[in-house]
């Protein structure tokens, strides 16, 4: 077995030719908090490890006319401290800071945990449901994807050799827009999401929703986007209908697996239930903005 | 290959040392640089006993690699106590008795001061929340919060020291 070799390039296309060069397997290391946890236990065995820390932007939280751009690396423990974001997108700074311990939250990436691709991620339904863009780099240049087009099925993404995410964009908040995450775990910190659900709304003037999305986490392969669930919610004030309408359709689009944290049952009618509580919480806050 | 220098600061001294790409922060500081006070539990971020921080924000040294230190300052529990003189915090875990085997206590340490650097005043609940990631068998975590308090208090001054 070809023997670890570390690099913490200080720019863009260095880390690119790193990555894209690479004879064996090159693992992009954020965070590190899932990384160094497979290469203990031996789930992972690469050549180079390419700590992407060091490149410039890739650390932070920058406020912009459009929106928001968060670095692919920043930890969550900054993400909960940045008062902008705080206000604008709460459902996605709750999402984030519900992974892992204080510990954890010091390293722990976006990038990480959307590229870790686990089903039960909880940042990444959050930063769906508000229409977040990763902006990829790699060997054939920059794209932009929305989050929900990176991660294909249980530990892979559509990311190819080479590339790797610099950061995220959020667009500017419009007005009486806001989002929730609820997750269910079978106890109060440190756990893994049986159902994470992310909500993202926008009112009128009246409270009527005109524009919607629900994202489910924990009950399918990758994430759900539940179309259903969002046309149920626009042209509403959330009344029980529309409640009802959501929770049918949350359940509908669910196809879990039974382990030790929940049956496919459970899971089917938690997802219901989380979809209920998390828009109620979504509405409330997009009403008061 | 050869092993990686890293030029770091540790507890506010300046350090030097040699590693493997793959060692952990953790195993630099126990097996290198001779710093046992950080324990290694469970090895994969859940049980907090290898608490550290990295330029000031709490982490898992079991979830970093030495090699990440250069350039960085990290705090250890052994740069906690002033010479001989215990940290508050250390005192109070003391006076409380909150600690029995002991192998949570120094990265519980380490978590509480940096949650006190960062909020003075917690509330018990804040306090419960901070410490999730540090797992203690023993104590069942009464005597813990009644020491953290004890030191918040002590460290704004409310009480005599």
């Amino acid at each position: 077995m070809p023997r670890l070799s570390y690099a913490a390039p200080t720019s863009v296309p260095d880390a690119i030719k790193l990555l894209a060069g690479a004879a064996g397997l090159a693992k992009v290391m954020s965070g590190g908090t899932d990384l160094l946890v497979q290469l203990r236990s031996g789930r992972t065995s690469p050549e180079l490890i390419v700590d992407t820390k060091k490149i410039p932007g890739i650390v932070g939280i920058r406020e912009t006319e459009s929106g928001f751009v968060i670095g692919a690396a920043t930890s969550g423990a900054e993400i909960g401290e940045h008062a902008g974001l705080c206000a604008a997108y709460p459902g996605i700074v709750e999402a984030t800071n519900l992974i892992g311990s204080t510990q954890v939250q010091g390293r722990a990436s976006l990038a990480g945990n959307l590229c870790n691709a686990s089903p039960a991620a909880d940042s990444v339904p959050a930063v769906i449901a508000s229409r977040g863009v990763a902006i990829v780099v790699g060997p054939n240049g920059q794209r932009s994807v929305p989050v929900e087009q990176i991660v294909t099925a249980p530990g892979r993404t559509s990311l190819a050799k080479g590339e790797f995410i610099l950061e995220f964009h959020l667009p500017k908040p419009k007005a009486h827009q806001s989002d929730a995450y609820l997750r269910f775990i079978p106890r109060t910190e440190m756990d893994i999401a049986v159902v994470g659900c992310g909500v993202s709304v926008t009112l009128d003037d009246n409270g009527v929703c005109i524009d919607a999305r629900v994202v489910l986490g924990a009950v399918a392969p990758t994430q759900v986007v539940v179309e259903a669930g969002a046309k149920a919610l626009i042209g509403s004030k959330l009344d029980e209908a529309a409640l009802a309408a959501l929770d049918a359709a949350a359940r509908a689009a669910c196809n879990p697996i039974n382990d030790k944290r929940g049956t496919i049952d459970f899971r089917v009618k938690v997802a219901g239930v989380m979809a209920r509580r998390t828009a109620a919480i979504a509405f409330e806050r997009a009403g008061a903005r | 290959m050869s092993k990686i220098h890293v030029t770091t600061t540790v507890n506010g001294e300046p350090a030097e040392f040699l590693c493997e790409p793959q060692e952990s922060m953790l195993d630099v500081l126990r097996d290198t640089l001779k710093l046992t006070g950080s324990k290694e539990g469970c090895g994969s971020g859940d049980c907090g006993a290898c608490s550290i921080t990295l330029d000031g924000r709490l982490v898992c040294s079991c979830l970093m690699l030495g090699v990440e230190a250069e350039g960085h300052s990290i705090g250890t529990i052994e740069g906690v106590a002033r010479g001989d003189e215990l940290h508050p915090i250390q005192r109070k875990f003391l006076e409380h008795a909150a600690l029995q085997c002991g192998f949570c206590t120094p990265g519980l340490i380490v978590a509480v001061k940096a949650l006190l650097e960062k909020n003075p005043n917690p509330t018990e609940t804040e306090a419960r929340f901070w410490i999730a990631g540090n797992l203690c068998r023993c104590t069942g975590y009464d005597k813990i919060l009644r020491a953290i308090m004890d030191a918040a208090a002590e460290l704004r001054g409310e009480v005599a020291a």
